[in-house]
């Protein structure tokens, strides 16, 4: 691996850390951000010819620890300021932090950047800058923001966070089970985001997907009796192991007509291992019931083997929003047939707009022979969709019906 | 940190202006968090006061024209946010209205 490849990695695996890390020993957002950018800016310089360091994460708290001291000393101006650099500045050999200390210190950065007081969009935008390490025109650009704008919120949230009083820690006992589901969520938007990405810059997005995977097992790492994280890990993963096969040249590709072989089976088992884990545990939740429906159909040899009953017993397990129902309606319209999906569709509401409710009709009157019909439904699916994908998948039934 | 809960309730909260706190003060006064406050007459006893190129202006009722008015404040100290989301979650009013938890500004007032 060349050293820039080992920069790169280094850089994505360590920046949380090494953040969180002087976080806790500064007590500041800024100054700890700007210590531990300015550590990396050495190692940039350094590395390349003394070589990657054999523990790089401590080289480089080592080292952001060393700025902030720098910085301290040159803002102490109280007695109480300069007592702290001297407890900071005494240990000039610092021993190693137990393992322990660290992890709590990233566990503590994930529920501060998922604290509810903060605007949604504000903690997946926080997250992806502190425990991500994405620069904030990446982080802009992903989300189709100016770059100004998206660092002004930043700053906006890090103000917040410091003149609020929101706490740099994991909340108590009694306020986890109201936490953690801010913590998943963001995770879960972070990787929809990356995977079902309708526009932006390709690249960062897949990197989304990819670090959204890499903060959840971190995620359940940290919290290994907290059934819901590992649903959701289940259910990144099993999606993530469709991700080659789910367009080809631009077009989109359903699932039945998916190359199977092409599925990473490797995130496959353990997407379901994780989630039988999860399910072990007896405490149900809206990732795991999602993950086995992803499980259903990524252990499924071929589409026609897919277990079409218990996917739709699973949707009626999730709450019933209208996008619920419809899935669910799909499900049962595999599982009984076109002509009982057909008639449930009637009663669907509060989908108006939404393409997929006319692209779902069709498909059923497709599959009951009344092509007409299906082509018109297909005509009105095609007006409601935005992205070239799905519009190219649209006119291709339509042109199947229309012969 | 010291943090100014508001009180705010639409015209509906009125109906409970003689409910009294239910026990909420004085667990809060036992703690020792509570640094001050007090209910407020109804908002059409309000006068809004503006300055403008030296000039006085008065206006009848309050500046905001929002549905939700204050109805009353509390400042209270505490340790952080999760504490004054603790201490105003368990406010009465939280129940029908809604209360607005402001971080004070520390400077040179204190």
């Amino acid at each position: 691996m060349s050293v820039a490849d080992q920069l790169d990695r280094v850089f994505r695996e360590e920046w949380g850390q090494v953040l969180a890390t002087l976080i806790r020993v500064t007590g500041d957002w800024e100054v700890a951000e700007e210590c531990v950018q300015e550590a990396f800016a050495i190692a940039l310089r350094r590395w390349p010819e003394d070589g990657v360091p054999d523990k790089p994460g401590a080289w480089l708290t080592t080292t952001a620890r060393r700025r902030a001291i720098d910085w301290m000393r040159r803002e102490a101006v109280g007695a109480a300021k300069l007592r702290e650099v001297a407890v900071m500045a005494g240990a000039e050999d610092w021993p190693e932090e137990p393992e322990s200390v660290v992890q709590d210190d990233l566990l503590r950065l994930m529920f501060t950047c998922c604290h509810p007081a903060l605007a949604m969009e504000t903690r997946v935008a926080l997250t992806l800058r502190t425990l991500a390490g994405l620069t904030t025109a990446e982080i802009a650009r992903a989300f189709l923001v100016g770059e100004e704008a998206m660092s002004k919120r930043l700053t906006r949230a890090k103000q917040k966070i410091k003149h609020a009083g929101i706490p740099y820690r994991v909340p108590p006992d009694h306020l986890l089970p109201e936490r953690t589901p801010a913590v998943l969520a963001v995770l879960y938007l972070l990787f929809n985001e990356g995977y079902a990405a309708t526009a932006g810059a390709e690249l960062v997005r897949d990197g989304l997907a990819a670090e959204a995977i890499r903060l959840a097992r971190l995620l359940v790492r940290l919290m290994p009796d907290e059934p819901e994280a590992g649903g959701l890990l289940a259910l990144m993963l099993l999606h993530n192991a469709r991700r080659d096969t789910r367009s080809a040249g631009g077009v989109l590709v359903t699932l039945d007509e998916q190359d199977r072989s092409r599925w990473h089976l490797d995130e496959i088992t353990e997407g379901t291992d994780l989630l039988d884990a999860a399910l072990n545990r007896r405490q149900p939740g809206p990732y795991q019931v999602q993950a086995a429906i992803a499980a259903c159909h990524a252990t499924a040899p071929t589409a026609a083997d897919t277990d079409w009953p218990q996917i739709a017993a699973l949707y009626a397990q999730l709450k019933q929003t209208p996008i619920v129902r419809l899935n669910r309606i799909v499900a049962i319209g595999m599982a009984d047939g076109p002509a009982v999906g057909l008639k449930l569709l009637d009663d669907l509401q509060g989908l108006d707009g939404y393409y997929l409710l006319p692209a779902t009709r069709a498909d059923f009157l497709r599959r009951l022979g009344r092509q007409a019909e299906a082509a018109d439904a297909y005509r009105a699916a095609l007006d409601l969709t935005k992205t070239e994908a799905e519009q190219t998948y649209l006119q291709r039934r339509l042109d199947q019906v229309s012969v | 940190m010291k943090y100014l809960l508001m009180i705010c309730g639409d015209e509906s909260a009125e109906a409970h202006a003689q409910d009294g706190c239910g026990g909420w003060s004085e667990e809060m006064e036992a703690r020792g968090v509570v640094r001050g406050g007090a209910g407020l007459r109804p908002p059409q006893e309000a006068t809004t006061v503006r300055v403008r190129d030296d000039e006085l202006l008065l206006t009848d009722g309050p500046f905001a024209e929002t549905k939700e008015q204050i109805g009353g404040f509390v400042l209270i100290e505490c340790a952080d946010l999760d504490e004054a989301i603790e201490i105003a979650g368990k406010h009465p009013a939280a129940a029908y209205g809604t209360i607005e938890i402001r971080p004070v500004l520390e400077g040179p007032f204190e």
